[in-house]
């Protein structure tokens, strides 16, 4: 008798158990149901360095790049002759910090005059950089070398901009600053203000150069980009110096405003 | 190889149609592939392609739902490969990613997959190896349900699109670091600016171009890698070479469309069909009629057409920024052609897209300043919850938050060491409205944030707003069968999609993959995954190993998918459940912005001794 009993009981619970399984299988979704989740993997990587797992990813988000390119690389038509122009730059590093080589200078009558920097460029916020260096400016007279730091970036409005400073031997001090803009006008034709000025807090009489706001650059190019990375241009560029740099042009026998047509190539890799 | 059959990716009756290329079916449950290089000719130029078993794509290879299928993967080329099941549910140790599944597979050498198929659908293959899905190594898996397609059609077809390039993929990735705007051959000229001060008058163009000109974006950037480097493929045939599907008239017909692409979104139509589409990454859904749909990289969309007349028609996948389209025909018989539309005008994007929510592209630029000078100033408190809340435990986030050397013990006081299951269940339905941007954002490599992002679920997308046509949205898909977990999830994670567009740096949080932590998922537990897109790209957001369940705004169930886009300036919410133990990749599916660090390492691991277990909520 009270085996029976027990069957019963255990015939309803059993019931019970079941009916609510079902009532649970019922609110389970069809895809709760139908989803298998993976068995655990049988064999794991073990820990490894970064370096080790982006050696087998082949995927190495902080890879150095590198590129060359040159801005300006022009004939001007002076006055006295033809004009060899260059504007170019070399960098290499990663999205923090690149080394930085610079050069910019002109070859007339057979002598060179320019500037050659190496800087070190570090990115301090989402559109600027703090580059810091050395620059030495050779040419005619004296070579002088500096120490130099300052800023480039873009500014809002897509405007290049750079501004550097510089402190050379005999407390000679320097400063120069450039801006330049795109303006497409096609997808492969693109017209290219740039201006520069140079400002210097002493007399360099030996190089021309008086102190104060000496020079001022002002450029319009127009290019073709036959490829990104390959473009012929034709252009003006008006230049002035100012002051004691002026007059010291003038005493050269030289123009202290000058307007003249460029044609060159644009050039990066 | 076992069971190969001629198969040219048709399924269901047998066609043997001539393409271009032999394209092949392997069934069965044993398949031997072999990684190699094979010659291609795309455009004119002959050019080295990474292939499987001799073609690009590779094999289709059909299972069936319930077989154990034994994959053997042997390497030929001279450089470490992999090969990745993308949306297949498998064990980690299978999943294919080098450095977190396993070694990879290592030149001449060889690997053997195998796993049970417990899913059916479209899905795909490809290398999780730096470019060499880029240069070839993709192909289509279709897996048969058990018991018969839900949808039954008298015809089906795979429909895989992709971008080939001739150029090396490295230089194109050296290209954008450089110079990031390279491929965008369609930046708003100076006859545009003519064109738009006709249109809309002076002021209204000179403050829209003031606006981007703030930002320094461009509203042009669409797709990093445009038409000017690819060609791109319909089945690896080339819009002249109009890969051609057959059909009678009255017949149903399925195309399984999968974007095998590297860099590419596809809005796909048919002129003069309708598309119903029944499927999305491999699930199915209800059937929703559409005109035309747009697919991210490494989506799947299977849709049923039933051409009703004997006639050919053009399946059209122009690329998003219109610099070119892949194209194939649907025809009776071979060699007959539709007319092939023209692309449509190219978008751009709006100031709603930048996140500036409701504003036309010529609102005033008092807005953007807002939103630009805002985003360096929120208050320190503010900035460190949000690193504590929306991350699980990193050391970073600790670094963040200013806790010294023990930080089990802070975390125990800050009430991290309980149950976050409990706190959260108390957090309601649907993602917390709050977007806080985490401290790691504060990186100059970052262009810009979002403060009040909208879930877009409903948008079409740019580009394809208001066309006229009816365009499938997120909000359309409705997978059938219900979630895999209806369980609420008990946290949330806030990840934000970053980038510089002009420095070509690609992150989460602001973090690139050599400078993050793993996440931690806790084995069993159910969370939600909201995504902030605090960028001007749309990210096809791809986690291995484990559903993504979207949500629509008040946190109901929507869809199941293993790859989401996320909009441009808005956020999306999707539950997990954290049921695969092991290592995963978690990443955008643009090729090259995984590579530039915009991927993620999960780890799923059991809960016991997983310290400070940062949830959302309750540490105020």
């Amino acid at each position: 008798m009270s085996a029976l009993i027990k069957l019963h009981v255990a015939l309803a619970l059993f019931a019970a158990v079941v009916t609510t399984a079902a009532a649970q299988d019922e609110q389970r979704t069809e895809s709760e149901r139908a989803h298998i989740p993976p068995d655990p993997p049988q064999h794991e990587m073990g820990d490894m360095s970064e370096k080790e797992m982006a050696e087998l990813m082949n995927m190495d988000d902080t890879a150095p790049f590198g590129m060359v390119a040159f801005d300006q690389l022009e004939w001007r038509d002076s006055d006295g002759g033809d004009t060899l122009f260059w504007d170019g730059r070399a960098w290499f590093g990663n999205d923090y910090d690149k080394a930085l080589l610079k050069t910019e200078g002109e070859r007339f009558e057979g002598e060179y005059e320019g500037s050659v920097e190496l800087l070190w460029d570090r990115v301090i916020s989402r559109w600027w950089s703090l580059q810091g260096g050395v620059a030495h400016d050779f040419g005619e007279g004296p070579s002088r070398t500096w120490a130099a730091f300052g800023l480039q970036g873009l500014a809002p409005y897509w405007f290049e901009v750079e501004a550097l400073a510089y402190v050379g031997e005999q407390g000679r001090t320097a400063a120069s600053f450039s801006a330049e803009y795109e303006m497409f006008l096609t997808q492969r034709l693109v017209l290219q203000p740039k201006l520069e000025l140079k400002l210097y807090g002493k007399d360099d009489p030996a190089n021309g150069i008086g102190s104060g706001f000496s020079s001022t650059e002002l450029g319009l190019r127009l290019r073709y980009e036959i490829r990104r990375e390959f473009a012929p241009y034709l252009g003006v560029v008006w230049s002035r110096k100012f002051g004691e740099t002026a007059d010291l042009a003038r005493n050269h026998g030289d123009d202290a405003d000058e307007l003249q047509l460029v044609a060159g190539l644009r050039v990066w890799f | 190889m076992q069971a190969a059959g001629a198969g040219l990716f048709v399924l269901g009756q047998q066609e043997l149609w001539a393409q271009n290329q032999t394209q092949t079916v392997l069934t069965g449950s044993q398949f031997d592939l072999q990684i190699g290089e094979a010659a291609f000719n795309f455009t004119g130029n002959r050019r080295i392609g990474t292939v499987m078993n001799g073609q690009i794509p590779g094999p289709l290879l059909r299972w069936r739902e319930g077989d154990t299928v034994t994959l053997r993967v042997a390497n030929r080329l001279a450089a470490r490969s992999s090969i990745h099941w993308h949306g297949m549910i498998v064990p980690a140790d299978m999943d294919g990613v080098p450095g977190l599944s396993f070694a990879g597979i290592p030149s001449g050498g060889e690997y053997q997959y195998r796993f049970k198929v417990n899913q059916a659908g479209t899905y795909w293959y490809h290398a999780h190896s730096r470019f060499q899905e880029q240069t070839g190594l993709y192909g289509p898996i279709v897996i048969e349900r058990r018991g018969g397609e839900r949808f039954p059609t008298e015809r089906d077809y795979v429909v895989m699109l992709s971008d080939w390039t001739d150029l090396d993929p490295e230089r194109i990735f050296a290209v954008l670091k450089k110079h990031s705007d390279y491929y965008n051959f369609g930046r708003r000229t100076a006859g545009d600016f003519f064109a738009d001060v006709r249109k809309n008058g002076l002021g209204p163009t000179l403050a829209d171009r003031r606006m981007w000109g703030e930002m320094r974006m461009n509203p042009t950037d669409m797709l990093d890698v445009s038409g000017y480097a690819y060609t791109y493929l319909m089945n690896g045939v080339t819009p002249t070479g109009n890969w051609t599907g057959l059909f009678s008239r009255g017949e149903k017909v399925r195309l399984r469309f999968i974007n095998g692409s590297s860099m590419s979104f596809f809005d796909v139509r048919i002129p003069g069909l309708k598309l119903t589409v029944v499927a999305t990454d491999g699930v199915d859904v209800e059937p929703v009629s559409v005109d035309e749909f747009r697919i991210g990289a490494a989506e799947t969309y299977d849709v049923i057409v039933e051409p009703k007349d004997d006639r050919a028609y053009t399946i059209f996948a122009q690329a998003m920024d219109r610099s070119g389209y892949a194209r194939g025909t649907l025809a009776p018989s071979p060699g007959m052609v539709a007319e092939v539309p023209a692309l449509d005008p190219r978008p751009l994007l709006t100031m709603s897209d930048m996140g500036h929510g409701g504003h036309g592209s010529a609102a005033p630029a008092g807005q953007v300043d807002h939103s630009q000078m805002n985003h360096g100033a929120q208050a320190q408190g503010a900035v460190d919850h949000a690193a504590m809340g929306h991350e699980s435990a990193t050391a970073i986030d600790h670094a963040a938050m200013g806790h010294g050397a023990s930080t089990a013990v802070d975390h125990a006081a800050m009430g991290h060491g309980t149950s976050t299951a409990v706190d959260h269940a108390a957090m309601g339905h649907g993602s917390s409205t709050t977007v806080e941007h985490p401290a790691t954002e504060r990186t100059p490599l970052l262009d810009m944030q979002v403060d009040q992002p909208r879930v877009g679920l409903d948008d079409p997308g740019v580009g394809l707003r208001n066309n006229g046509r009816r365009v499938l949205t997120y909000a359309d898909l409705r997978t059938i069968g219900g979630p895999i977990d209806r369980r609420e999830p008990g946290r949330e994670i806030q990840l934000h999609l970053t980038g510089h567009m002009e420095r070509f740096v690609w992150s989460f949080n602001g973090q690139k993959f050599s400078d993050a932590k793993p996440l931690k998922f806790q084995l069993g537990e159910r969370l939600r995954i909201t995504l902030v897109n605090d960028s001007m790209m749309t990210h096809p957001i791809h986690l291995h190993g484990m559903w993504s369940e979207v949500e629509d705004a008040s946190g109901n169930f929507q869809v199941r998918k293993h790859t989401v886009n996320v909009q441009p300036g808005q956020k999306l919410s999707y539950a997990v459940t954290a049921d695969a133990p092991g290592r995963w990749a978690y990443h955008c599916h643009l090729l090259y912005h995984m590579e530039a660090g915009m991927m993620r390492e999960v780890h799923v691991e059991p809960g016991e001794g997983v310290a400070g277990r940062g949830g959302h909520g309750d540490h105020s």
